[in-house]
């Protein structure tokens, strides 16, 4: 990459560089979806954390190492190049941790981001509900008051991470009568082993309990619980949904490490392969190297000052690297002929299954974080400021 | 590597959209697909004015240095506004002569380049044709390690894009032979390959833009046709296209300022996106358009005709790919 980072971003790429080198396992964890890939995978973000690795962009005090978002930007190319875990801590550190960060308060930092960087609580997403998926803002888990604290009863569903995490953040309907739908919530963090907790595992679509439904029946949980003002939790949550589908949760390591060694796997047999296939690579190549300077480009400006910020610009970038994480995948599974069926847990599975877990994955992406026909409704109107329609 | 422009580069981009937008440019695309080069030449000089051809060629030669960020700046609004022409032949033919090491030739035809006083035609890898070779004032044939220069050519032939017109360029005197020639025939393309992506990106912009502006106007069933999800979703697809393709495009430039080892694949990178997303948005234009995209006298349909003969020349979408995939 011929970015001219500074002497500083260098020093640290290098450094960010001899240390995984050092510690990256060098047979892949269990996929995490699993008990034993979970565990395996918690203990990878206690070694991470214990060398100032898991959290790079936050401040020293929490445990990060205060890096600027170009330097986060390295770390993650770094690490997926390097061929890491994927990252078991992701909801917290992507979707919670800003917004404790923007919306919580001293204590709440205090006491979450800690054993949230160092992998003791992990953070599962509670925001669907079996009736409000695209539509959020139809949500119907209530929040009611009580002494010193709220009551949290219904239903949350599609829940990552949940089938094994400690704890969860998601919105509740506190003022049923509120006049509009986005009016009227509220943002809480609950305990997943509370009493009036049911969690009952969802397999995806390879059995695997990638994710739960939460039922919830009178379950308390205080007011120290709740982020930012009571009735808020609309505007606070689209703060963080915003990061979902751009630039932090996807970061291009992924995808340009992904693209490097799809191109070495067609190198390995070319002739093979064919010419339609090489094409599809080159594109895939093509796709992650605009992913990746895009996302620079888009650094770089925020960088600079200009706010733009992330918006409806997040929206562009969700469509494209959802489907980009497809190709990618599908273009392997191709590549490796009667190989590419196999489960990732098959003993013979090329690269340990990584394909195979990495395609299954990437199935989801156009599905959650908002499906890709909201975003494409998001682009239409307010980039390209086409009229509003009924859906 | 910057990827963000300075205030000089985005006015200059500016200030050329101002000025194309100003020149009627339909009308002399129109008069250039029937052989009428008059317009178009006056076009050219102020374009030479503005300081576009310049970008090609160096100082010592009356130029600004071969630039290739504005020159990616410039050849975006060229295809914004669909000028009709060897642009890209010309710049790609300054960036031969620069580096043939021919002080005569470079002498010879770069300050008249500069100046917007020389058209010159390159016909350099792939493909028989010159690209306007009865517009040029020389046509420049490169052939394994020679290169001719010739006046002469075959007859014109008709394009995909009647103001694309091609002809066989015939007899020649060699003017330089040698490994300087092979060497700078391959920076030749690389340039033009970069000049033909941003072409291609801006015609991709224009096309998506007008689209917008109708769908916008256009109502069927009592209502715009932009509201429905059909629609905004297959323009949604098509700016993706275009946002993703740009910061290639500028990647390319940069690093063929640089002279980077990585340039050839970079730039091959930029003309498959680029050209796929020009490309993409003409079929997205014609098709929301409906029946009246599909008629010559739309002015669109010179921006329409143009997406295909682009994203093809100078290295076809395969070629790129392959190069791509050579590292």
């Amino acid at each position: 990459m011929d970015l001219e980072f500074t002497a500083a971003d260098e020093e640290f790429r290098a450094e960010a560089r001899a240390w995984l080198a050092g510690h990256v396992p060098a047979t892949p964890l269990p996929s995490l979806e699993t008990a034993e890939g979970f565990a395996a995978h918690r203990e990878w973000e206690h070694w991470l954390a214990a060398d100032r690795w898991s959290v790079v962009s936050w401040p020293e005090e929490y445990g990060g190492r205060g890096a600027s978002l170009l330097q986060w930007l390295v770390f993650e190319e770094e690490y997926y190049a390097a061929g890491a875990p994927g990252r078991v801590s992701q909801n917290g550190i992507r979707l919670l941790a800003p917004t404790l960060f923007e919306h919580g308060t001293e204590e709440q930092r205090a006491r979450v981001l800690g054993p949230m960087a160092r992998g003791e609580v992990i953070w599962a997403q509670a925001w669907s509900e079996p009736e409000s998926g695209s539509d959020l803002a139809s949500l119907r888990s209530a929040a009611v008051r009580t002494d010193g604290g709220w009551l949290l009863s219904g239903q949350k569903t599609w829940s990552s991470r949940a089938a094994f995490a400690d704890r969860a953040f998601g919105l509740f309907r506190s003022d049923p009568d509120a006049t509009r739908p986005h009016q009227g919530l509220t943002y809480l963090m609950f305990p997943l082993d509370a009493p009036g907790v049911t969690v009952r595992p969802i397999g995806r679509l390879d059995g695997k309990p990638a994710f739960a439904e939460l039922f919830l029946d009178e379950v308390f949980v205080p007011d120290a619980e709740v982020i930012g003002e009571p009735g808020q939790g609309w505007r606070i949550a689209m703060s963080t949904a915003g990061k979902e589908r751009g630039l932090t949760l996807r970061s291009p390591g992924r995808f340009t490490a992904a693209a490097e060694r799809l191109t070495a796997l067609w190198r390995e047999a070319p002739e093979g392969a064919g010419p339609a296939l090489g094409d599809r690579v080159a594109d895939a190549w093509i796709g992650a190297r605009a992913y990746q300077l895009f996302t620079y480009a888009h650094a770089s400006r925020i960088v600079a000052g200009d706010a733009g910020g992330l918006g409806a610009e997040s929206s562009l970038n969700k469509v494209f690297w959802s489907e980009l994480d497809i190709a990618l995948h599908e273009t392997a599974l191709d590549l490796l002929g009667p190989y590419g069926m196999l489960a990732d847990d098959a003993d013979e599975a090329p690269a340990h299954g990584s394909w195979a877990e990495g395609y299954t994955f990437s199935l989801a992406g156009p599905i959650y974080a908002g499906t890709n026909e909201i975003q494409r409704d998001i682009i239409a109107e307010r980039l390209l400021g086409l009229p509003k329609g009924r859906r | 590597m910057r990827f963000l422009l300075t205030d000089e580069q985005r006015d200059f981009a500016r200030a050329l959209d101002g000025m194309l937008g100003a020149s009627g440019t339909p009308a002399v695309v129109r008069a250039w697909a029937a052989g009428e080069h008059k317009p178009g030449r006056a076009l050219w000089a102020r374009l030479a004015e503005a300081g576009v051809f310049g970008l090609a060629v160096p100082e010592r030669h009356g130029g600004a240095g071969l630039l290739p960020v504005e020159l990616a700046l410039s050849f975006t609004e060229l295809g914004r506004h669909a000028v009709p022409g060897p642009l890209v032949e010309t710049v790609a033919a300054a960036a031969f002569l620069e580096r043939l090491g021919s002080d005569s030739l470079a002498g010879e035809w770069l300050p008249r380049i500069a100046a917007g006083e020389a058209v010159l035609s390159l016909c350099a890898g792939a493909g028989p044709y010159a690209l306007d070779a009865d517009a040029a004032d020389a046509v420049l044939v490169v052939r394994g390690d020679t290169v001719c220069r010739t006046d002469t050519h075959g007859p014109v032939q008709t394009t995909l894009d009647p103001a694309r017109r091609v002809a066989r360029p015939l007899g020649g005197t060699v003017v330089a032979r040698g490994p300087a020639v092979t060497a700078a025939a391959a920076h030749a393309i690389e340039v033009a390959r970069l000049a033909t992506a941003a072409q291609s990106l801006g015609l991709g912009r224009a096309l998506l833009a007008a689209t917008v502006s109708y769908v916008k106007q256009r109502t069927q069933f009592r209502v715009p046709i932009g509201s429905f999800q059909a629609v905004k979703h297959r323009l949604a697809d098509t700016l993706i296209a275009l946002e993703f393709a740009q910061p290639l495009v500028h990647a390319a430039a940069l690093a063929v300022a640089a002279g980077a080892p990585s340039a050839g694949r970079e730039v091959a990178a930029a003309k498959v996106a680029a050209g796929e997303a020009g490309h993409g948005a003409a079929r997205t234009a014609l098709q929301l358009h409906g029946a009246l995209g599909y008629t010559e006298e739309l002015d669109l349909s010179l921006w329409i005709r143009k997406a295909r003969p682009l994203r093809d020349a100078w290295g076809s979408p395969a070629d790129c790919r392959a190069r791509v995939l050579t590292g």
